[in-house]
């Protein structure tokens, strides 16, 4: 086994023990420390892509002296690699980005507090995405859920308080979910291992012995971690949680967190459930049904928010609804899209969060989306970051967006039954996402209404303003790489799909 | 005896108990936004707004409280004046009624301006309220749908699940898939392989002890957050770092030098922690283990601090060995298992010896693996326990 084949299990604990060690840190040590992790386990993520695309074949990595179905197990493909390391760059990023209000929003005596939470979020999310066991998956889902609120109340508002207790109350429910899933599934495979508990599931449906178990779990594993993800019907956590955390929990929260889930979603339809099974079940249509619903009314909901925050924490409803409705077309090219459009949605998402943050300096720290006025001009480089991600969401060709539409509108044309649905809801959502992001745009840079009060704008130091800057010219060359050079990316995301079977 | 009703209703249990009965509702309080903790005068101007909403809307319950202490001479002046505004007004004027729908600290000494505001817009408030009925009358039809909803929704949920259980494999059935080669193993060759006379050990600590790990860490992240919910840092010397201490620590309330308690607990908190410590090394012989070994020792420590007060557990644990035992303990479980996690899949030999089955220093890691995890348990159920109570260790 060479050095590289240990990078997961390295980047895992790295993450983990930094979280650890931070607790008798002080604030800045401990950032440093967790930035230092962020780093080390991004570049670790890049090696096993390479690794994996130089071998072109997944391996498996023994968490202890015990094999496969007794022992704990860890798996690295294609796919693992480039998602962690999308993961790492964006949570990496956003830290960066959000610093400055971090310590200001945050009090003094417990900024380590955030950063090992910060750390243990990285931590369980290396976990969910490289995992091979289902239940260490369901452990590190709970480690996910507790650090989310942790990073929801770190801002110790009232508002955040009560949207943390309804992101707990909604998470729980889709981590009970799951878990229930999960003990039916052992009851009837008598495996927790991915690998064999496929096997046994194959086994199973050959026989076709236990029909009505096999289609509840599958439903209770797909609605829990949906619940999770925010999909439509089950979004009412997200405008409260995403609209009132710091801005870094904000953008960690909607780029990285519901992907995680949506991830490891995907694994277990791969990796355990079969997705042919999937399909047979029709619970995709159910996924599909919902994402539909979800894309066309997270928009209009959008489009009726005045909060900017709230309006883009409204906008991720609609891109899960895009997700899930990739999900649901049931075909390899759909869950390619859907994939792809997870990337897109965590660098997109992410540079909103954070250069809204840019654009709420210079304007008084207003709610109101009409105290942008001119914030474009006030804050060129934020308004910028904040038109291409804009662009992005709405489909704007040479932009991360435009590649993820194109590939849901060609998987759509596949799929016979599902196409005409497919089309019309996605050129609904593209002129809904016009209407409530151009709006934005177009305020940003008219000019500031004579005689309005712009407020004071923040004062902060010059480390901070470049760490902003900094970030926001990053979130914009992912957005352009992945938009200008999708095709390595899709191609790395199908040979990683194949590796799943 | 220090214990004052105004105290308690003051106190966090009161107010979290008036939350419950639904007289405040943090939900619908417009101006929670601006209710920072750290700064007494936000808090206390962003408060009267919501002070006055509440002491407005649940005027009647206001009153009735007010009924006990302040008495007729209340009802008098409010009937010498006009209206329900003026009503609420009074009530606020009492104080004590008023601190009671506060919910946010130091309301008497915001009395007096609160009084002053409420003058001002007293007609601005009973305009609003005017309004309210109709509002609440949609409010109240949208919760009963809401209400029926749910449970129709629970009940669905639970026909389905038990409508599942027919179908599942009968329990304790031989043939059953999961006794299949990994409990067989387990069971089999489980002493031998670990070294662990009881399997569960061997299974959690040894055979799966990522998930372990995840879980200590779960317990890790979980005392992290109520950490930063709850603590209030004495050292920071920020303002108001004092009232809130003294509105937090509700031990003011209870009965101190209990001397039935104290004999009780003189006979058995000893006996918990030797019981406790007992669990917690004899968990690869006999059941029990970090996790119950820990949870027992840490009500061992709640029951001394209940019966001796926070004084004398501080003399012997604080916030500095609260983070010194979890980091060292999660730190060594950390580094361990890693070794192990590394030498296992590079397949090499981890050099640590099982010893004899049945002894009690046997089973390789496994027995300082247990204790930190005992270790990590009973200070976090202990942890939880003193910042629910005072905000600090």
């Amino acid at each position: 086994m060479t050095l590289v084949q240990n990078f997961p299990f390295f980047s895992i604990v790295i993450a983990m023990f930094s979280g650890i060690v931070s607790s008798v840190l002080s604030g800045k040590q401990a950032r440093n420390l967790s930035i230092g992790a962020i780093v080390i386990t991004t570049v670790m993520s890049g090696a096993v892509l390479a690794f994996c695309l130089g071998t072109g074949e997944s391996y498996t990595y023994m968490m202890g002296h015990f094999p496969a179905p007794w022992g704990n197990e860890i798996r690295a493909g294609v796919l693992e690699g480039l998602t962690a390391l999308l993961f790492g760059v964006v949570m990496l990023l956003s830290v960066v980005g959000g610093m400055g209000h971090t310590f200001e929003d945050v009090e003094e005596s417990k900024l380590n507090l955030f950063f090992i939470v910060i750390d243990l979020m990285l931590s369980s999310l290396l976990a969910l995405i490289y995992t091979n066991d289902l239940f260490t998956a369901y452990v590190f889902v709970e480690i996910n859920t507790i650090a989310g609120c942790g990073l929801i109340m770190i801002r110790q508002v009232g508002r955040s308080f009560t949207s943390a207790i309804r992101y707990l109350m909604m998470s729980q429910l889709g981590s009970g979910l799951f878990l229930i899933g999960l003990t039916l599934l052992y009851d009837v495979t008598g495996h927790l291992l991915m690998s064999p508990a496929k096997e046994a599931v194959a086994a199973i449906e050959a026989s076709g012995s236990y029909e009505i178990p096999m289609l509840v779990i599958l439903a209770v594993i797909s609605v829990g971690l949906a619940i999770k993800s925010g999909l439509y019907p089950f979004h009412s956590w997200i405008p409260d949680t995403y609209g009132y955390a710091t801005p870094t929990a904000s953008a960690i929260l909607s780029g990285l967190v519901s992907k995680g889930y949506i991830f490891l979603l995907i694994k277990i339809f791969y990796r355990v459930l079969g997705r042919e099974n999937v399909v047979a079940s029709r619970i995709v249509n159910v996924l599909f049904l919902f994402g539909l619903a979800g894309m066309i009314m997270g928009s209009v909901r959008a489009m009726l928010e005045t909060d900017t925050r709230r309006m883009i924490a409204y906008s991720s409803v609609a891109q899960i609804g895009y997700i899930y409705l990739g999900l649901g077309l049931g075909t390899q090219d759909g869950v390619i899209a859907a994939i792809f459009h997870m990337f897109t949605h965590s660098a997109t998402k992410a540079l909103l969060f954070i250069s809204a943050v840019g654009l709420y300096e210079v304007s008084g720290d207003k709610k109101d989306y009409l105290s942008l006025r001119g914030a474009g001009y006030r804050n060129p480089l934020a308004g910028i970051g904040f038109t291409v991600g804009a662009l992005s969401m709405v489909g704007f060709p040479m932009l991360s967006g435009f590649i993820s539409k194109l590939l849901f509108a060609s998987s759509a044309l596949l799929s016979p039954h599902k196409m005409l649905p497919t089309l019309i809801g996605l050129a609904l959502s593209t002129v809904l996402n016009a209407v409530y992001f151009l709006r934005l745009v177009t305020t940003l840079y008219s000019p500031a209404t004579p005689g309005a009060v712009v407020g004071e704008m923040r004062k902060r130091t010059k480390a901070a303003h470049w760490m902003l800057g900094g970030a926001t010219c990053c979130f914009i060359l992912l957005n352009l790489i992945l938009g200008s050079f999708s095709q390595p990316v899709v191609r790395a995301i199908a040979e990683g799909l194949a590796m799943f079977e | 005896m220090s214990r004052r009703k105004d105290d308690l209703a003051d106190s966090r249990w009161g107010r979290f108990k008036r939350w419950l009965d639904g007289e405040v509702d943090p939900l619908m309080a417009p101006d929670m936004e601006t209710v920072a903790p750290r700064s007494a005068e936000a808090a206390g101007q962003a408060g009267s707004a919501v002070r006055e909403e509440a002491a407005g809307q649940a005027g009647s319950a206001v009153r009735a409280e007010t009924g006990g202490q302040a008495g007729s001479a209340v009802r008098e002046e409010a009937a010498g004046q006009t209206g329900s505004a003026v009503r609420a007004e009074t009530a606020v004027q009492t104080g004590t009624a008023a601190a009671v729908q506060a919910g946010a600290g130091s309301a008497v000494r915001q009395a007096a301006d609160r009084t002053a505001l409420a003058g001002t817009d007293g007609s601005v408030r009973s305009a609003a309220q005017a309004v309210l009925p109709a509002k609440r009358r949609k409010g109240r039809l949208y919760d009963r749908v809401y209400q029926v909803m749910s449970v129709i929704l629970c009940l669905g949920i639970i026909s389905v699940l038990l409508w599942t259980i027919a179908y599942l494999p009968v329990f304790g059935n031989a043939g059953n898939p999961d006794n299949n080669e990994v409990s067989a193993r387990y069971i089999e060759r489980g002493l031998q392989e670990t070294g662990a006379v009881n399997i569960v050990t061997g299974m959690i600590l040894d055979y799966r002890a990522f998930d372990t790990f995840g879980e200590s860490c779960v317990l890790f992240i979980a005392s992290c957050c109520v950490l930063v919910l709850l603590r209030i840092d004495k050292e920071s010397g920020a303002e108001g770092v004092k009232e809130r201490l003294k509105a937090a620590d509700d031990r003011r309330f209870e009965p101190k030098e209990d001397i039935i308690l104290q004999k009780c607990a003189m006979v058995l908190s000893p006996v918990i922690f030797v019981f406790g410590i007992y669990i917690i090394l004899n968990g690869h012989l006999s059941p029990g283990g970090g996790f119950s070994g820990g949870a027992v020792l840490g009500s061992g420590l709640i029951l001394y601090l209940n019966a001796f007060g926070f004084e004398k557990t501080e003399r012997f644990f604080n916030t500095k060995t609260y983070r010194r035992i979890t980091v060292s303990a999660l730190s060594f479980y950390c580094l361990a298992k890693s070794y192990s996690f590394f030498t296992g899949a590079n397949h090499l030999e981890s050099g640590i010896p099982l010893g004899t089955p049945g002894a009690i220093i046997s089973s390789g890691l496994i027995l300082p693996l247990n204790i930190c995890v005992g270790m990590v348990v009973a200070c976090t159920m202990y942890a939880f326990y003193t910042l629910f109570r005072k905000g600090d260790m």
